[in-house]
């Protein structure tokens, strides 16, 4: 079927109507009325439930499991590390955290699993387990990781590093009228979707495993699952039910609970195993963003022309490896910004510390490296006297320049056209002006506005998709309706109503007649993860393509001629569909000009770009020193936007997501683990923090691989907001800077009495 | 990790009070129960220990949330924020229980939550409580051998320390009429607007002939094991003259009286210097200059 085939760019104004258009969610009415199955909403005749014994010591080996007096424990199904009839490791992007440790690596790592039918019981039983650890010496920093300390991670404690070179930097540094350093950092985040991790199993003793559960990635924990049991991926089903929300937390964690539900299923005979977090376990033991420190130092000329760039990126990995490496490579491939520079030397390295492992979450990386640079750039403009927007407007790339990775720009982008637009929307040059006025008069309150540049590469980075190969289907059905087949999850993002849009554009049919099969993997081709904003634009695509195929098949079996009516093609779709399996499948093929070397770090890390530019207005109180965000303005460039409602609303979630990690959502770790893990003292900001956030698209002339040329957007609005927030609270602080998040009252509290304090 | 389990949980419902105070009497380890949003939390973090619960929401008695008595206003024990917030009449003569009301967690706990309940969680950072002392509040309380009443400025003794006996229930909270042309503060630092645990709370009132300070109240929450009457500033401030010296005096006294910490919520540094600003911020408010 896949006869060899190259990617041709789109370049088109051609799209049919429904492109564009603002169908509704077909989940949606489900959702709304309450008659979406969740995991926890599934009903089985009988059901265990399952719970995890986890250490409660950072770093050492288990001694002993002693089960306490009191708890009919012969009642009980116990699964120790032991009792694994495959493997016992994770399954990632390499071997990764054992499903049940005998020598564990942070508090919270699972080293047992219970279950029983009776819930109370289990929770009273779970109480009466006591683990002891012979403790060895732990650390939880980046510093002790980078000093060496307590190696438990390969030489050095470092798990993955890069680095990109171009250019000569000493030669900017001695041309350079301005040199500025800088160390940013940036907090751990939680993903805090609604609905928390959760998965039910059945593992039958002969040699099959089904999972039902609320996942991003069917087929990850598919490839986790197999030697976990020394079984063909094939014998492991995963389906995805229903889920409430994601943001890249549920990309890797269901692996590990998968494995413990289908352990305690297996150890009881095959039956039903129910693993549901609540949500005090939930912010306990899963992975959060990774916090960071970058150190930053440029040289610019007066006039503000970017000379040179060197980055020091540091992520704390925690304790396993996770797919922390590939969060290190999108961060670093995301560190340099939108602008021309001529010599850059970028170093990034992610450590092991004995925290509970860090992981994905929506801009994977990209959110860390642009906050450094983005507030770096403020305090440039600020040192050589221009406005931080004249700074950017200077050193934009255009086509034809290059990025350090040696990619060359192709498109026709306008980044000043792009940040013009949000600074017109925002008032900024006029408000810009009148804070700084009036924060002169008012000790009471200070005002302040700022802005951030950024892009989003969409898909896997480098040569990642020609390795993942995904695959997408389209299928009639017999009632004539077309079907689309992809482990590509909706998980609130908007993916059933982009795969409809696209289905009904190319076949020409009514949005009514397409259906999306849950992600199941039995059924299902392997379209790759929900991750790394690839669904529009990768799987989109794959979805484009093998509709057009179906079209053309259906055309040419089904007698239909060019320019048929729905109704005509419904009737012919009805009769191929009675013969037999009437399907069509597209695999993906990389574009053309897109190359990555791995082993340079060089090339085209991504085959689309998303730009963006966002203004941060806000306001700090004096009196009790808390800053909040009272207007906020995005301009967004994704090529095609595939459903303009959905699009702009999932924008806006990014950004109120992002004015939390930039001023409100602190996790408060000891000892490497959340210790405010309750909705009570995890505060994120609720719709009454939340400003009035205006979302506006804009279109370069269109020339991406994307269908219908859109790119992706999932993680964009992750990564500008808090460098724009940061920026704007230092101009309303006249200028100090700081260059931490989240910036809690308490920390700009510190910072301003100090001055206060040396003041006087 | 602890956890509760429910089965070590049980609930009496009685209909009258009498039956009430039986059981607080003659039970072992029975803990009242009203609106239930501050158990509801312990339970789930696991903190709860086993216990009987008393469940007051059938009780006849009580069932009238709030009535007036010469002059004074007097809440039933099951006297929700809710009750208070929507009342014009309590809006109009006692304008702090309305504020307060309104920043207790969201509309749900609101409807739910107890102005007696907040009284006896004796929670350092309770919203409804220190609106009570401003307006000089008496408690009262009712056991099988009596009814006495005291002062909820006197009630602490210490963290979580109440003076109240264990077979003793309150039964109402009694607040007499506020003096006329106070003026009056009310302000809630919090992580965020709505449904927050409070790091900073002052309330208070001030009465003024010309630039004199006649009387004044002034109540802080989250800086001290209990909610605190500031006494020291208080006394401080009473009988001066409102100006920049008297204040910075009365900033000064506020130090001494708060003993904030540190926690998972916030800092004593940032709490010392918050509430201080809130002082200052009240008695700007009042100076004769910004009226």
């Amino acid at each position: 079927m896949n006869t060899k085939e190259t990617l041709e760019p789109v370049e088109s104004e051609e799209a049919p109507p429904i492109i564009g258009e603002n169908l509704p969610r077909p989940e949606g009415i489900r959702k709304v009325c309450g008659t979406a199955l969740y995991a926890d909403d599934l009903k089985f005749d009988s059901c265990l439930f399952g719970r995890t014994v986890r250490s409660p010591a950072p770093r050492g080996r288990v001694r002993h499991i002693a089960f306490g007096e009191g708890i009919p424990w012969d009642e009980f199904v116990i699964v120790l590390p032991d009792d694994i009839p495959g493997e016992n490791a994770v399954t990632l992007i390499e071997k990764s955290q054992p499903f049940l440790a005998t020598s564990v690596r942070h508090i919270g790592e699972p080293v047992a699993l219970i279950a029983h039918h009776d819930r109370a019981l289990l929770n009273k039983a779970l109480k009466a387990i006591t683990v002891e650890i012979d403790e060895e010496p732990a650390i939880f920093s980046i510093e002790e990781a980078l000093e060496g300390k307590e190696i438990q991670y390969g030489r050095d404690n470092i798990f993955k590093e890069y680095r990109i070179t171009r250019g000569k930097l000493e030669e900017a540094f001695s041309e350079a009228d301005h040199v500025l350093e800088g160390v940013y950092e940036t907090g751990a985040q939680e993903q805090l979707y609604i609905e928390p991790q959760g998965v039910i199993a059945r593992a039958d003793p002969k040699g099959e495993v089904t999972i039902w559960g609320s996942i991003q990635c069917p087929f990850y924990v598919q490839k986790a699952l197999a030697p976990l049991f020394a079984l063909s991926p094939e014998k492991v089903r995963v389906i995805q039910t229903e889920t409430g929300g994601g943001f890249g937390g549920k990309e890797e964690y269901p692996n590990l609970l998968s494995g413990h539900a289908a352990l305690l299923s297996y150890r009881a005979g095959g039956a039903v195993v129910r693993m549901i977090y609540d949500r005090r376990e939930d912010l306990f033991v899963t992975p959060k963003r990774h916090p960071s420190r970058t150190r930053i130092k440029s040289a610019f000329r007066k006039d503000g022309t970017f000379l040179g760039l060197e980055v020091d990126f540091v992520l704390d990995g925690g304790a396993y490896p996770t797919l922390s490496s590939t969060v290190l490579s999108r961060g670093i491939l995301h560190s340099f910004g939108p602008y021309r520079i001529p010599h850059a030397d970028l170093r990034a390295r992610v450590v092991f510390t004995n925290s509970t492992p860090y992981g994905a979450f929506r801009g994977f990386g990209a959110p860390q490296s642009i906050f450094a640079l983005e507030l770096h750039l403020d305090r440039v403009a600020h040192e050589l006297g221009l406005d931080p927007a004249e700074l950017r407007r200077r050193n934009f790339v255009k086509k034809g320049d290059t990025f350090p990775t040696g990619q060359v720009i192709k498109e026709e982008i306008d980044l000043a056209l792009l940040m013009d637009t949000a600074l017109k929307k925002a008032d900024y040059a006029r408000k810009r002006k009148a804070y700084e006025e009036e924060n002169r008069k008012n000790p009471r309150v200070k005002r302040g506005i700022s802005l951030s540049v950024f892009f989003h590469g969409s898909g896997f980075t480098g040569s990642g998709e020609v390795m993942l190969g995904s695959k997408a289907a389209v299928r009639l059905l017999k009632d004539g309706s077309v079907e689309v087949l992809s482990a590509n999850v909706e998980f609130g993002q908007g993916t059933n109503a982009m795969f409809t849009q696209i289905t009904a554009a190319i076949l020409g049919i009514p949005p009514e007649w397409v259906r999306i099969h849950q992600p199941d993997t039995a059924v299902v081709p392997n379209s790759g993860p929900t991750v790394a904003s690839r669904t529009t634009m990768i799987v989109g695509r794959l979805v484009e393509r093998a509709a057009r195929r179906l079209r053309e098949r259906v055309l040419e079996e089904g007698g239909l001629s060019q320019g048929y009516t729905g109704e005509e093609f419904r009737e012919t779709a009805k009769r191929l569909a009675a013969r037999e399996e009437f399907r069509e499948e597209a695999q993906y093929v990389p574009p053309p000009d897109v190359h990555w070397d791995e082993q340079r770090y060089q090339g085209e890390a991504y085959s689309g770009y998303s730009w963006s530019c966002d203004v941060a207005d806000v306001e700090v109180d004096m009196t009790t020193f808390q800053a909040e965000v009272k207007h906020f303005v995005s301009v967004v460039e994704c090529g095609t936007v595939v459903n303009p409602i959905i699009a702009a609303g999932q924008i806006e979630g990014g950004i109120a997501q992002s004015i939390g990690y930039a001023l409100y959502e602190d996790v408060h770790t000891e000892r490497g683990v959340m210790v405010n893990n309750q909705y009570t003292n995890y505060i994120i900001p609720t719709t009454a923090d939340i400003p009035s956030i205006e979302v506006s698209f804009i279109r370069f002339p269109l020339c991406n691989y994307g269908p219908f040329a859109a790119k992706g957007i999932g993680e964009l609005p992750a990564d500008g907001p808090a460098p724009a927030v940061a920026a704007a609270v230092a101009h309303a602080l006249g200028y100090r800077y700081i260059n931490k998040i989240p910036l809690l009252p308490e920390r700009i509290a510190a910072v301003v009495l100090e001055e206060e304090e040396t003041a006087a | 990790m602890p956890e509760a389990s429910l089965l070590d949980f049980s609930v009496f419902n009685p209909r009258r009070l009498d039956e009430a105070l039986s059981l607080l009497a003659e039970e072992e380890n029975v803990v009242p129960l009203a609106g239930g949003t501050d158990l509801m939390v312990t339970l789930e973090t696991g903190n709860l220990s086993p216990c009987r619960f008393l469940n007051l929401m059938g009780i006849a008695e009580f069932q009238e949330p709030f009535s007036w008595c010469d002059g004074k206003l007097r809440m039933s024990p099951l006297c929700s924020y809710r009750d208070t917030r929507i009342d014009k009449d309590v809006a109009t003569r006692y304008p702090l229980l309305v504020r307060a009301a309104r920043e207790v967690g969201v509309l749900a706990i609101q409807s739910r939550g107890t102005w007696a309940g907040n009284i006896v969680n004796a929670s350092p950072a309770a919203d409804g409580v220190p609106v009570l002392m401003v307006y000089d509040a008496e408690v009262e309380l009712r056991s099988t051998s009596g009814t006495r009443t005291v002062p909820l400025c006197d009630f602490y003794r210490g963290y979580k320390e109440m003076d109240r006996a264990s077979d003793e229930l309150v039964t109402g909270i009694i607040l007499p009429p506020p003096p006329e042309d106070r003026i009056e503060y009310f302000r809630k630092v919090a992580p965020r607007r709505l449904q927050a645990i409070t790091k900073v709370l002052l309330t208070g009132y001030l009465l003024r002939s010309d630039d004199r300070i006649e009387d004044c109240r002034i109540v802080l929450g989250s800086v001290a094991p209990f909610t605190l009457r500031a006494r020291e500033t208080e006394s401080i401030l009473r009988g001066s003259v409102l100006d920049s010296e008297t204040i910075k005096a009365a900033r000064a006294a506020l130090q001494g009286e708060i003993s904030p910490i540190d926690d998972i919520r916030s800092t004593a540094m940032y709490r010392r210097n918050v509430a201080e600003r809130l002082l200052d911020e009240f008695l700007l408010s009042a100076s004769p200059e910004s009226h």
